[in-house]
């Protein structure tokens, strides 16, 4: 079952901060990262990043479990690195051709690997203290969205655990009209396939009649909208951001005068 | 009447109104003229696949020109209906699809910032309709844990809090238990000031009637078959309206019981629960039986269905099945059966009619049982012909179950089940949105099963077929 | 009325596309898993994992040919990334710009026709567009290391074809299954129909 619900401990001193000012901050901090391909840059980032984790009320049991594909593509890294990295320098480790190790290898690596870390971590600890109808309401109302585009995709991510519902309940008309696939992984694959056919179809026609009971409480009237839940942006949220961009910006700047900076492009 | 260049303020007029809805032959609603003034309280009567639903539709000016085909012509204050929303409320007859938001308090506060009202009006409103409503819940309560009545009261609350001049309510209270449908009509008798219009679409008149001054009936056919107030309809056309379908007072159906005592037991359900929404329960059917369950809205009625349909894994307890019922696998609990050994044995009928359909024709998804559990052709073909004739579906063989009314939705999904005619059959409201004519039709065909000695299980509100046909009942209470 | 008459989005031309990005986005988060999953198997050969691409770029084609009005294929490809997102991807905030650079690609083709033919050339075009644009944002953001010949180019090359595949062809013929069960009634590519 997927959980949209945000997960951290309310009241927390960042999590509570505007949801525009959040992502911004996250979209920030992870694009300066970007730009380097050097190891210490992204060590120091991820340090501030695990560091700043109580503020927003989050656990780091809860940060490694929503983490944890994570740490698998890190290790996707560096099997496809091992074998074809562009940079072989340095001493040899292993060599049992095609595969080459070398001192090279091993730092260009851990770079990307602690890059990968240091750029998803933000975004996964911004989104799991967000909710979406708080998001929404910020991105009216504090980042000048179009209203009828973001409420609209509000309504439909309403539907994502109604989905997971809906899967079991489609599941369990099949079961009860004798549809099954038993063992047979052919089978299970084409009904696999033919539920999750079923269920795009069935949101859509959901999304239709949405619409339509949207419209039929004024959705699309015309009227200037007001709203009911006030996002506030104040300096704080500026201050998050500036923050984000001093602190990506200092990882940066450290790496640099240790002479380890590699620029991403150049 | 207020008149302002000849148009009556606040009134709806149709002349010579008609919509097919695209994709049909036939047309839901034709020929219509109707007339009703500022502050006239209408119920709206038909059998089940009159267009009733599609006649609000068009009222809420919510027919899209790209959806069908117009004639005739519609009019609300004199304007067109897409142009007179703000002015219109309409409770949809299924409440799922017409929650927006994701908490309680914003999709009641959604039409409100739609309509500009003013960001400090707006939660002192959203309490008010709630509170008129009878909603149990916190305004943060997430709508995706709403049972369906609960979402109903909500949908309700949310078009109240609009205030609006005409309001339309297409069977409010059909998934209601009967005190909450006692409080939602109090409710909408309380929110109607002498300047607010009502038109009801409603079955069950006798429960309606203290809340209008005015019956229309329409015609399947096309145009309106009498008019007038309940008194006079009903003394003039009484005994044919009955026959026709429509649920007039004082015409009480035949009950049916059983022929004899009850057999052998085919199920039994011990401390059954799935926390937190159905505390342990007790129960058990036999053969030749018709038992019915009830209870309060969220008691959890629909999740003992499923569980008892060997489609939810229990949380505590268990479900057993008679050696009479599944023979060797009565060792292994129902949920763990292969599918159409299930289907053949259990076959149930889901609370939301969507939730069950497979295929894209009707007629396809009454053949679909029958086929995989095996029977041959010719048989599949009687039966299904036998059902569609029966139960008023015969002209809609070649139809998406998606685009039926709401009550040939529940009467094809019944009939799915029934044509696989399992020794057990669970039925979750099976009867909701039937008029008269269809709804015993129902009762007949469940009463013909259960005397040929299959067990029946019905979770219900409907007082009706309690009384027409249960022989025990059992209630499940609501949890503190 | 064969192409929609107007580029105002209707209310359920906004709904529909956010669905089918929504439905989409929750594919995204189980397809992260299966893409997961499946690194053993690419294990000798990485690179070809880039054939498993296409389903990323889906609801850009799709929303495109569904909704068929200017800025359809951006609008889904994003929501579903934020959605992905949302529901605590692995790649984190980033997808938001990716899936904004994604819709892009198949945007500009629906945009080059003017959105006014939505046939198999024009959806395989769209997605190779947006193949193309997620290639030139993962050469440079993500592949920057790897051997150019011996990784970077292939896997530029076999994102492309992933997507002019699954989700050019694909996308237009699940638009087509999708209209067929009538779920699309009330949009442009559902016109023609039996009547029962
Ligand atoms: N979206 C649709 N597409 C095609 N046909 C439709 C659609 N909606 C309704 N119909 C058909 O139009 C006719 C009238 O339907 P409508 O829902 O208005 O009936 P109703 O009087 O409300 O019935 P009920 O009492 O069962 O709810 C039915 O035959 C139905 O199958
Ligand atoms: N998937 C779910 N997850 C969590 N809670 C649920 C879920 N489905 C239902 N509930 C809750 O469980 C309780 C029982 O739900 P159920 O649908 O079984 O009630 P019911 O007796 O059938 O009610 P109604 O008469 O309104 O249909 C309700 O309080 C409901 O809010
Ligand atoms: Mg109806
Ligand atoms: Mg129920």
């Amino acid at each position: 079952m997927i959980d949209i619900q945000p997960v951290a401990a309310p009241g927390a001193p960042l999590a509570r901060r505007n949801p525009v000012a959040k992502v911004a901050a996250a979209l920030v901090f992870s694009f300066v990262l970007l730009a380097t391909l050097d190891p210490v840059a992204p060590a120091l980032a991820i340090a501030v990043e695990l560091a700043v984790l109580p503020l927003f009320g989050v656990r780091y049991r809860l940060l490694a479990l929503r983490a944890w594909p994570l740490l698998a593509s890190a290790v996707g890294v560096l099997v496809t690195l091992v074998l074809f990295a562009a940079d072989r320098s340095g001493r040899v480790l292993l060599d049992a051709s095609p595969v080459l190790v070398t001192s090279g290898v091993l730092v260009t690596a851990l770079g990307l690997v602690l890059r990968l870390l240091a750029v998803a971590l933000p975004g996964i600890i911004v989104f799991a203290t967000t909710d979406a109808t708080d998001l929404a309401d910020a991105l009216i109302q504090n980042a000048k969205a179009p209203a009828r585009f973001a409420i609209g995709a509000l309504a439909a991510f309403r539907l994502v655990p109604l989905l997971g519902q809906e899967w079991q309940m489609i599941s369990m008309a099949r079961r009860a009209r004798g549809v099954d696939a038993g063992r047979n992984p052919v089978a299970r694959l084409r009904l696999f396939v033919s539920t999750a056919f079923a269920l795009l179809v069935g949101a859509i026609r959901r999304g239709t009649r949405l619409a339509v009971a949207m419209d039929a409480r004024g959705f699309d009237a015309g009227v200037p909208r007001t709203v009911a839940r006030r996002q506030r942006f104040g300096l704080a949220d500026w201050a998050l951001i500036a923050s984000a961009a001093v602190v990506s910006g200092a990882a940066l700047t450290v790496s640099v005068l240790l002479g380890t900076f590699r620029p991403l492009i150049g | 009447m207020f008149r302002e260049g000849g148009v009556a303020v606040g009134s709806v007029v149709l002349r010579g109104f008609g919509w097919r809805h695209a994709g049909r032959k036939r047309w839901a609603v034709r020929g219509l003229d109707l007339r009703v003034e500022r502050g006239e309280r209408v119920l709206l009567l038909g059998p089940s696949g009159a267009g009733k639903s599609t006649l609000l539709a068009a009222l809420a000016g919510l027919l899209p020109e790209d959806s069908g085909e117009q004639e005739g012509t519609v009019e609300i204050d004199g304007l067109d209906p897409r142009k007179a929303r703000e002015r219109v409320g309409i409770v949809f007859q299924d409440p799922e699809s017409q929650l927006v938001m994701a908490r309680c308090g914003d999709d009641v506060a959604f039409g409100l910032e739609n309509r500009g009202v003013p960001a400090e009006e707006i939660w002192p409103r959203v309490d008010e309709a709630l509170r008129r409503v009878g909603f149990p819940y916190r305004r943060d309560r997430p709508t995706a844990a709403l049972s369906g009545g609960e979402q109903q009261r909500l949908a309700l609350a949310g078009t109240l809090a609009l205030r609006p001049e005409l309001l339309l309510l297409d069977e409010p209270t059909a998934n209601l238990d009967p005190a909450g449908a006692a409080q939602v009509r109090r409710a909408v008798a309380e929110a109607l000031d002498a300047d607010t219009t009502l038109i009801l679409v409603e079955h069950r008149v006798t429960e309606a009637l203290p809340l209008v001054d005015r019956v229309v009936v329409v015609e399947p056919g096309g145009g309106v078959r009498a008019d007038g107030t309940p008194e006079a309809v009903f003394a003039a056309h009484g005994d044919v309206l009955a026959a026709e379908g429509v649920w007039v007072p004082g015409h009480p159906v035949p009950p049916r019981r059983a022929a004899g005592p009850a057999g052998d037991l085919l199920i039994t359900a011990d401390r059954l629960g799935l926390p937190p929404r159905l505390a342990p329960t007790d129960l058990s059917v036999r053969a030749g039986e018709a038992l019915a369950v009830l209870g309060p809205n969220g008691a959890g009625k629909s999740t003992l269905a499923l569980l008892l349909g060997g489609l939810l894994r229990p949380g505590a307890g268990r479900v057993t099945a008679s050696a009479e019922l599944a023979g060797r696998d009565a060792r292994t609990p129902p949920h763990r059966w292969r599918a159409p050994a299930l289907a053949r044995r259990i076959g149930s009928v889901f609370q939301d009619p969507e939730h069950q359909f497979v295929t894209g024709t009707v007629r396809d998804e009454l053949a679909l049982g029958p086929r995989r559990t095996g029977t041959p052709e010719p048989a599949v073909r009687a039966t299904v012909d036998e059902l569609l004739e029966r139960l008023g579906l015969a002209a809609l063989a070649g139809a998406n179950p998606y685009t039926l009314s709401g009550g040939e939705a529940r009467r094809l999904s019944v009939a799915t089940a029934l044509a696989t005619a399992p020794r057990l059959l669970i039925c979750d409201e099976p009867t909701f949105g039937q008029d008269r004519r269809t709804w015993r039709e129902l009762v007949d065909l469940f009463a013909g099963l259960r005397d040929a000695g299959h067990g029946i299980v019905a979770v219900t509100h409907d007082a009706d077929f309690v009384a027409a046909l249960a022989d025990r009942t059992v209630t499940l209470e609501r949890r503190p | 009325m064969n192409h929609t008459d107007s580029n105002r989005w209707r209310t359920i031309d906004i709904v529909v596309a956010a669905v089918i990005a929504v439905a989409f986005g929750v594919v995204f988060w189980a397809w992260g898993l299966v893409w997961k999953a499946a690194d053993p198997a690419f294990a000798a050969a990485p690179a070809a994992q880039a054939i498993m691409y296409g389903v990323w770029l889906v609801p850009a084609v799709l929303g495109g040919l569904v909704i068929r009005k200017p800025g359809a294929a951006l609008f889904c490809e994003t929501v579903a990334a934020v959605v992905s997102a949302l529901l605590g991807s692995q790649w984190g905030g980033v997808v938001i710009v990716q899936g904004l650079v994604q819709g892009l690609g198949a945007e500009l083709a629906f945009a080059a026709f003017r959105y006014r033919s939505f046939r198999l050339p024009v959806a395989v075009l769209a997605g190779a567009l947006t193949g193309l644009s997620a290639a030139l944002f993962d050469f440079f953001v993500w592949n920057s290391e790897y051997a150019l010949v011996g990784y970077r180019l292939p896997y530029a090359a076999l994102t492309v074809v992933s997507s002019a595949l699954i989700a050019g062809v694909g996308g237009y013929y699940l638009t087509r299954a999708l209209a067929n069960t009538g779920a699309l009634d009330r949009f442009p590519v559902a016109r023609d129909r039996a009547t029962v």
